[in-house]
């Protein structure tokens, strides 16, 4: 036993601690309990690492049988392999970071209890997600993180902004796990089980058709979770969220989930080849749609949300070809740069007192010169440019890529250029230039920063790490090509996207503007996300909701139905007594409409029966 | 003979308590609590020492049968297995509950208010008891008289006209059960030579298939109208808004299911071919009544009337459970029974103690209130959650059962009921939204859970966890009830399946 238990159940301490008494404890036992549950968590994770002496099989906890009935049987196992021991590192040691930088930031908010609490309970469901052992339990932990998204995403619920985003997050993901549940009905049809050695032993041999359907249904609740197209629509609006809420949360662990997800089923992917297909394409799609919304926006946060998007389609890619180990491996580099440009953005916001439009900022380097120092690792990290970790992972899934179908590698090199560009121009426009704003630039607490220069350690060197070697045992990946010109292509695409971004954000500050207008048609489509919320809008929500209450209550359950209960001119305030109301006929109205809807049923089986 | 205590104890006590309340308000009110606990603590222990009896047909834990009315065949026969025990704790539980949830809103006529309110709870309990058709009907009719009261009397501004509505469609449809009870008790006759209402010989009457249609649509109609199913929910809206808190309780939480349990307990085990005949159509309303409710209680305005249309939806699962009829999708509507009585329950008490401070329901009228009141606010929040379904928590594993099952059976069905979950999240998050997020516009100020309200919640929470996290007790408990049943069904000759 390695107790796998402990990894989640720290959190969930600090969770009940903070969110039952936090109200009356100090700051700092708030933060000790906060970051200290994270802290003991990671060190669990590491000694649970270290104590596993057989990597060949997982590692299985089975603890009690949640549910059986009849032949079905769901237990509370946990279990831990090589690719979740990716997961559990990146979580709980970018989760510590995350809790660290928070204790600086939220320093001076209200509910600076409820933070922390939500936190917690959000490292818990993460945690348990990644070490379920079967897929209901695993589902338990992704609507878990999805609740506490909500939560955080709401946590300054006093704004209507943010309530409108914290639902439209936890909806989105819904319709997402609508997809997951049908995948996990039809494993139980199938398969007889949701745990993952069983189903994945029994994977030869079943239809393909079967299979694919799984592997597409669980694609769309992973589209859900980790905003690919076309239910991406909620990650930029959950900007709404405390900063370092979209560090952890929806940059660096949550949104992966969806990747994790598909990588834990890669079995069933290989078994069906035009599901994993539609994972490449959906992902390749993504990655290049969400870039080009992200070259124009102007709040740094919402840049940062579309490069997330679009990096998270990256991974699909690499997963849609075949290159599994190569998707975690980008999820874990990401997971460094992400966080810190998230971070770092934070605390420029911190120095410019909540300023998010990069129009109002400007010669921020040297003011802020750690977050400075700090973003630029990040920027040249996410740029792809060797030896920085983004580079080593978007190099192994863009070769992989060109192994599989060379159009699909020319997408994702135009997408990196793009990426490279808007990156630095959020990044120029923020440091460079001068100071265009009106508040009194500071830069960060110490608290804050010492998580952003491990970060960026990280987000240098992170490539280092043998990520791909460690997975190969899972995947079984073959060899892919290494093609140099391929590698320097991309190279090239990185740093052409960085020099455009200098030309016109430092060099020739204006000409950006020129190619707007002379663009005015496209850059406005692009501007507004492509309109996509508005067509959302349009042809979904309006429709529910005038619909339910304009038609379903005040016609058919008010009108319909009920009026036919109460009978045309009997009103409510005539009814008196029981005595006069059996005079009054109405009794003779609701008998005859249960009678009536009776007889309809009768009639409906009847017909029924005289169909067969 | 402990089974009879269990009904006779609420009478006794609901009795006693009406003159008590001349003693102070008090008195009624421990009276009660005493009754309902002391009924909690009989049916442990008669669970505990039970077992299953060996010799007794079905999976009965303990059983009572007395002659009464010989000549017209007619005993007083109860028995109780796993799923009659689990119904009966939530029925002491959730009892338990509106007494303490009537506290401080209940100060006028409170003797009165307590009998009724312990006649009701015995109606509900010989309902889940009763194995004697004459007897069921009997309870069956118990119940209804004494919530018209508990309506009307203490209810809020439309409390007559929902009372009436409340009283008349059950009435009526209480009718026909009559009816069909009568007809299935001369075809007996008929077939055999023997004039019986015992539940146990009922089974497997020989009926010829339209006869059978007809009477299985007389217990239909009765438990449809209870559970209830679209197009015969709109008496519900009203009469849980209308009701004080402790008749929404109860009526979410217990009457309800007095329909759940008789579709499970004698509509099909009475019935197996024409209920089988009628499943794709019972299947259908299930579908509608899950997808209905959810889009009704988004369209809400009245927080009370929200919570009583999840109730359309949420029992739209206890339905396609029971026509399912399989061991995932009959567990599962177990599961969401127990789970919905709990979640809901406990929803009704926090709109009721609202209601008390702000002295509205409507959704305008609040706003914010979780800087005003966090506690309540998050329990408010982790009941809508464990109403929307969340993993983790009870009515969650009921509704993935219910779904699995019947994604064996009825796919499409499954599917369309599937996106019930995704329509849950709408209502859900709107009452959370419109109430207790966003600005305090009204500048409302009142005082957070009290200690007694806090406890409730605490309970409630502890138990919906339980149910979520390890249902195993409960699983295996109404696990050989659930095998009896379907085994009575195959054995009857016509298997549903």
């Amino acid at each position: 036993m390695l107790h796998l238990w402990l990894i989640p159940a720290l959190p969930l301490a600090g969770f009940l601690i903070n969110g039952l008494a936090g109200r009356r404890l100090p700051k700092a036992l708030v933060n000790a309990v906060g970051i200290g549950s994270v802290a003991l968590s990671f060190l669990w994770v590491l000694k649970t690492v270290l104590a596993v002496e057989a990597w060949d099989a997982a590692h299985v906890e089975r603890y009690f049988t949640w549910i059986e009935s009849g032949d079905f049987r769901v237990g509370f196992d946990l279990a831990v392999d090589r690719l979740s021991t990716v997961m559990l590192l990146v979580v709980t040691g970018v989760g510590l970071l995350i809790h660290i930088y928070s204790a600086g930031y939220m320093a001076h908010e209200g509910g600076y209890y409820r933070f922390f609490a939500y936190l917690n309970l959000f490292m818990f469901f993460m945690l348990l997600l990644v070490l379920a052992a079967n897929y209901l339990l695993l589902f338990v932990g992704w609507e878990g993180v999805g609740l506490c998204s909500y939560l955080l995403i709401g946590f300054w619920f006093l704004k209507k902004s943010a309530s409108n985003a914290a639902n439209k997050a936890f909806i989105v993901n819904r319709i997402g796990d609508f997809g997951f549940l049908l995948a996990m009905f039809l494993m139980v049809v199938t398969f007889g089980s949701l745990d993952f050695g069983t189903v994945f032993g029994a994977v030869e041999g079943k239809p393909p058709g079967t299979l694919t359907l799984i592997a597409l249904l669980l694609m769309l609740g992973a589209a859900g979770k980790s905003a690919q197209v076309p239910l991406y629509v909620w990650l930029p609006d959950a900007m709404e969220g405390p900063t370092p809420v979209s560090a952890l949360i929806h940059a660096a662990t949550m949104v992966t989930a969806g990747v994790y997800m598909v990588s834990r089923s890669w079995l069933l992917y290989t078994h069906a080849p035009g599901a994993l297909e539609v994972v490449a394409c959906v992902g390749l799609f993504t990655a290049v749609f969400s870039a080009t919304i992200g070259l124009v926006q102007t709040d740094l946060k919402k840049i940062f949300a579309y490069s997330t998007v679009s990096q998270l389609g990256y991974m699909f890619l690499g997963l849609g070809v075949g290159a599994f180990s190569a998707g975690i491996f980008h999820l874990m580099t990401h997971a460094f740069f992400k966080a810190l440009l998230f971070l770092g953005a934070g605390s420029v916001i911190h120095a410019l007192a909540g300023e998010q439009d990069i129009r109002n900022m400007g010669g921020l380097r040297k003011h802020t010169p750690w977050t400075f120092l700090t973003l630029m690792c990040a920027g040249v990290a996410i740029a792809g440019i060797p030896p920085f970790s983004g580079f080593h992972s978007k190099d192994a899934i863009l070769l992989a890529a060109l192994h599989h179908a060379p159009w699909m590698y020319w997408v994702g090199v135009i997408t990196a250029a793009m990426t490279a560009f808007y990156v630095f121009r959020a990044l120029f426009l923020t440091f460079f230039g001068r100071y265009r704003g009106s508040a009194h630039p500071h830069e960060s607490p110490a608290v804050m920063l010492a998580p952003l220069a491990v970060l960026a350690g990280l987000s240098l060197a992170g490539g280092y790490f043998p990520v791909t070697h460690w997975l190969d045992p899972v995947f079984h990946t073959e060899e892919g090509s290494h093609a140099a010109w391929a590698v320097w292509t991309s190279v090239a695409a990185g740093l052409s996207g960085i020099a455009l971004a200098y030309l016109f954000y430092v060099a020739r500050p204006g000409l950006a503007d020129a190619l707007a207008s002379s663009l005015r048609g496209l850059y406005t489509l692009i501007y507004n996300k492509y309109f996509v919320d508005e067509m959302y809008d349009t042809a979904v929500v309006r429709p529910v909701v005038s619909g339910s209450r304009g038609f379903l209550w005040k016609v058919v359950d008010a009108g319909i139905i009920d009026g036919a209960v109460n009978g045309i001119g009997a009103r409510a305030r005539d009814i008196g007594g029981l005595l006069r109301l059996l005079q009054s006929g109405n009794i003779r109205n609701y008998a005859a409409w249960v009678v009536a809807g009776s007889i309809l049923m009768i009639l409906g089986i009847g017909m029924w029966g005289g169909a067969r | 003979m402990i089974l009879a205590w269990l009904i006779v104890i609420p009478l006794a006590a609901g009795v006693l308590a009406w003159p008590a309340a001349r003693l102070g308000n008090a008195w009624p009110r421990w009276i009660s609590l005493a009754a309902l606990a002391l009924n909690a603590v009989l049916t442990i222990s008669l669970w505990a020492a039970g077992g299953a009896l060996p010799g007794v047909r079905g999976a009965w834990a303990a059983e009572l049968d007395w002659p009464w009315i010989a000549d017209l065949g007619i005993r007083f026969h109860l028995g109780m297995d796993g799923f009659s025990f689990l119904l009966l704790m939530l029925t002491f539980v959730l009892g338990i509950l509106s007494v303490l949830a009537s506290w401080r809103e209940i100060t006028s006529g409170t003797g009165f208010f307590h009998l009724n309110l312990m006649w009701i709870l015995a109606g509900i309990t010989g309902v889940f008891l009763a194995l004697d058709l004459f007897l069921f009907y009997f309870a069956w009719e118990l119940m209804i008289v004494p919530m018209y009261f508990l309506i009307s009397i203490w209810g809020h501004e439309r409390r007559v006209y929902a009372a009436l509505k409340f009283f008349i469609f059950t009435q009526v449809s209480g009718l026909l059960m009559l009816v069909a009870i009568l007809a299935l008790y001369f075809a007996h006759h008929a077939a055999t030579g023997v004039y019986t209402l015992q539940y146990t010989d009922l089974i497997g009457t020989p009926l010829d298939a339209g006869a059978a249609r007809w009477i299985m649509l007389g217990f239909f109609v009765a438990f449809a109208v209870k559970l209830p199913v679209f197009p015969l929910h709109t008496w519900l809206p009203d009469a849980h808004t209308e009701a004080p808190t402790a008749g929404s309780v109860i009526l979410a939480g217990l009457m309800l299911k007095t329909g759940g349990y008789g579709l499970l307990r004698f509509v099909v085990p009475l019935f197996p071919g024409a209920a089988r005949e009628f499943a794709p159509f019972a299947l259908l309303l299930a579908v509608i009544g899950i997808l209905y409710g959810a889009v009704l209680a988004f369209a809400q305005t009245d927080l009370k009337r929200l919570v009583a249309y999840t109730s359309v939806s949420h029992l739209g699962f206890v339905l396609m459970g029971a026509f399912a009829w399989n061991d995932l999708a009959l567990a599962g509507a177990l599961m969401t029974m127990i789970a919905h009585g709990l979640s809901t329950g406990a929803l009704f008490v926090i709109v009721g103690a609202i209601q008390q401070r702000i002295h509205t329901r409507e959704i305008e009228g609040m706003g914010g209130l979780w800087a005003v009141a966090p506690y309540m606010s998050g329990a408010a929040m982790f009941f809508t959650m464990a109403s929307l379904g969340l993993p983790g928590l009870g009515d969650f594993v009921g509704e993935f059962l219910v779904l699995a099952g019947t994604y064996r059976v009825a796919p499409w069905h499954a599917v369309l009921a599937a996106i019930g979950v995704l329509a849950s999240a709408l209502y859900g998050l709107k009452l959370i939204q419109r109430a207790f997020h966003g600005p305090n516009v009204h500048q409302l100020a009142f005082p957070d859970l009290r200690p007694r309200e806090a406890l409730m919640m605490a309970v409630m929470i502890g138990m919906l966890i339980w149910l979520g996290v390890y249902p195993q007790p409960m699983l295996r408990a109404f696990a050989p009830a659930l095998d009896a049943l379907q085994q009575l069904t195959e054995t009857a000759g016509h298997a549903v399946r």
